[in-house]
């Protein structure tokens, strides 16, 4: 009687620190949000909705427009998923479906190993190791056979959208594998019985299982979209920097996060800043959009079990 | 690059004329009425170097301490504004707007100069090559594509230059480096400033884009036939090889520590009448022509007597003995007639309106 009477205060304490802890985190996104808006107030202003279209980035001028930043932003998250999607299902499938328990985990441990390594040495290995590759053995294949596409065109620089998409997919990948593998895992167990006892091959089975997980793949694929999205640092370090749009991926462009990166700390107008934090507006908004969608998905692919998300 | 800035900072510290030169300053600074008396400032990162170097001079000389974060001219521009630092630091000056924009008169004080070197990777060629100022501007307006145009080749006899397409490196992010190869480019070139003009970032019509200096040198030493523009400190510590330009009276000149302060002195008249004056495209016939000073920036009205002493004594130091230290540094240092202008204006300096008593 006593003891229970004791531990009531305490238990009420610790869910209210916890209450705490959960709400300060809304707390902390909304403030966010609210000193972007309030940053980039004046560029909103000036530019209005032009501003999203515009192509022009004139610091000489004052006059933004984020619309390369957009599309490069775009363009390397589209190659990353490219390239990540079907490496990073496919070896979820092997490690769920066909891999001994064991050698699942050893590889999910080395896989989060890869996702915890900076992204400034990506940025290193990219500059110096993958960019002289692209430009002395890729590339000029590239161009000698698929040159007739504009997507192709241009010099073998090694630095530029390629690559930065490639980095992007190698960064991105360890996040659709191991929450994908999760997620099979998480499947039941009766799903592929049930096919085998109907005379499934493996091949089919894996089909079946597939088919109930997809909303979470899927999940797991947005939630890499929204890194390869807000990546800053090695995207910066390998795209090239320059803001035009050109149609082929072996040019030089740019991401909304690396013009932040390369151009705050030096801004030395109103309007340029406020314009800087607008595209920083601009990218929490698609970030977190994007991240909504992963959370419903993979809710809904897991039966609301969310242990399963890990 | 920045470690071995530092480690070179502290070999030189450990060099005995230093020490035994701080040492009697510090004894001949002891019952300094000041002494505790704490300066912040903030802004430019490319002197950060010499000015850490300098602070700690000053400090064991003194024992006024000054905390200074590199965090950029842009940020240093923006705690200068909102009152939160006592000196701001940029490479770039306030422009006439954005002066205007500050709540009370700022004045500029250079404290060194400093050079932009064109850097290149052409594995074939040993001799340094030579530029003129069309070539230059050509090479970044995207007018000139190749090594062997005539417009580069006119002005290297004799060297095999490639038939091969030049890529032109630039800063990514904005810096004072940019602001002031920009700032020549435009002097030089009335296309340039019509087309893209002078700021700490532009919007380049051709090129790629590296991020710091490190960035650009990285781009350059990887790729064949680039050519792009680093700081000249930034060149000498990495040994690489720079290329000519041709100055306003034609001849081909080496950047160097003396030829940046050539420039320098070459704008004399003009920064006397306004310190913010670009030294770019300098008339002086030994002027290194891409060349630019970096500011400290201090409100003329000072509202704290003893800050106001203490910053007053350090700006006229750095004026006279912090040259002394500059070169070592590989900062070029200020030429006789811009120092000059530094004491005149800081004599305009005040406290709550009057002029700011001497302390010495």
């Amino acid at each position: 009687m006593s003891l229970q009477s004791r531990r009531l205060p305490a238990d009420e304490i610790y869910r209210g620190l916890l209450l705490a802890a959960a709400t300060s985190v809304f707390l902390v996104v909304a403030l966010i949000v609210f000193e972007a808006a309030r940053g980039a107030g004046l560029s909103i202003r000036t530019f209005g909705f032009g501003f999203l279209t515009g192509t022009d980035w004139d610091p000489v001028a004052d006059h933004y427009g984020a619309l390369p930043y957009i599309y490069g932003t775009v363009v390397t998250s589209a190659i990353a998923l490219i390239l990540a999607v079907p490496v990073g299902i496919g070896s979820a499938v092997f490690l769920a479906e066909l891999a001994h328990r064991r050698v699942g985990s050893a590889v999910s441990f080395v896989m989060e190993l890869l996702a915890a390594i900076p992204s400034i040495v990506y940025g290193i290995w990219g500059f110096f190791v993958l960019a002289p590759f692209l430009r002395g053995a890729i590339e000029p294949w590239l161009i000698q056979h698929f040159g007739f596409l504009p997507l192709f065109r241009g010099a073998p620089f090694g630095i530029g959208i390629l690559n930065a998409g490639i980095i992007l997919a190698i960064m991105i990948v360890p996040t659709i594998i191991s929450i994908s593998r999760e997620v099979l895992l998480a499947t039941p167990q009766s799903l592929r019985e049930a096919s085998l006892a109907l005379g499934a091959t493996r091949a089919e089975a894996i089909g079946v299982t597939l088919g109930a997980a997809r909303p979470g793949i899927l999940g797991s694929v947005i939630l890499a979209l929204g890194r390869a999205l807000g990546e800053t640092m090695a995207v910066t370090m390998v795209i090239g920097n320059t803001n035009r749009i050109t149609g082929s991926i072996l040019d030089p462009g740019a991401t909304m996060a690396s013009v932040i990166a390369n151009e705050f700390t030096e801004a030395t107008g109103t309007l340029y800043l406020s314009a800087l934090i607008e595209i920083a507006l601009v990218l929490f908004a698609v970030t977190i959009v994007v991240n909504a969608i992963a959370r419903v998905l993979v809710y809904w692919a897991t039966g609301g079990k969310r242990e399963a998300v890990a | 690059m920045k470690m071995k800035t530092i480690l070179n900072l502290m070999g030189r510290a450990a060099t005995p004329v230093v020490l035994v030169a701080s040492m009697a300053m510090l004894s001949a600074s002891f019952g300094c009425a000041w002494a505790d008396v704490k300066l912040t400032g903030a802004g430019a990162t490319f002197p950060y170097p010499l000015y850490s170097k300098w602070f700690d001079m000053y400090n064991k000389k003194t024992g006024v301490e000054i905390n200074y974060q590199s965090i950029g001219s842009g940020g240093g521009i923006q705690q200068v504004k909102a009152g939160t630092v006592d000196f701001g630091a940029s490479d770039a000056p306030l422009t006439n707007a954005r002066l205007k924009e500050m709540p009370r008169n700022v004045i500029h004080f250079p404290t060194v100069a400093g050079a932009v070197v064109l850097a290149y990777n052409l594995p074939s060629v040993k001799e340094p090559i030579q530029l003129t100022p069309d070539a230059v501007t050509g090479i970044y307006l995207g007018k000139i594509t190749m090594w062997n145009d005539k417009r580069i080749v006119a002005a290297n006899p004799g060297v095999a230059l490639p038939g091969a397409p030049i890529l032109p490196v630039h800063r990514s992010d904005g810096s004072g480096t940019t602001y002031i190869f920009v700032s020549y480019l435009s002097a030089v070139s009335r296309e340039w400033k019509d087309l893209v003009g002078a700021n700490t970032s532009v919007s380049w019509p051709v090129g790629i884009g590296g991020k710091g200096n490190e960035g650009v040198a990285g781009l350059i030493r990887q790729t064949p036939n680039s050519i792009g523009y680093v700081e000249l400190a930034y060149a000498k510590q990495n040994n690489f090889t720079v290329a000519r330009v041709q100055n306003s009276s034609g001849k081909f000149i080496e950047p160097s520590l003396a030829s940046t302060t050539a420039a320098a002195a070459g704008a004399a008249a003009a920064l006397a009448k306004d310190v913010r004056t670009p030294i770019v495209n300098s008339p002086a016939p030994d002027a290194y022509p891409i060349a630019g000073l970096t500011y400290l920036l201090v409100y003329q009205e000072q509202k704290d007597d003893a800050k106001a002493r203490a910053l007053r004594d350090f700006i006229a130091w750095a004026n006279t003995e912090g040259q002394e230290v500059a070169e070592t540094l590989d900062y070029a240092r200020l030429p006789e007639p811009v120092v000059q202008v530094n004491e005149a204006n800081l004599m305009k300096l005040t406290v709550r309106g009057k002029p700011i008593v001497a302390s010495k």
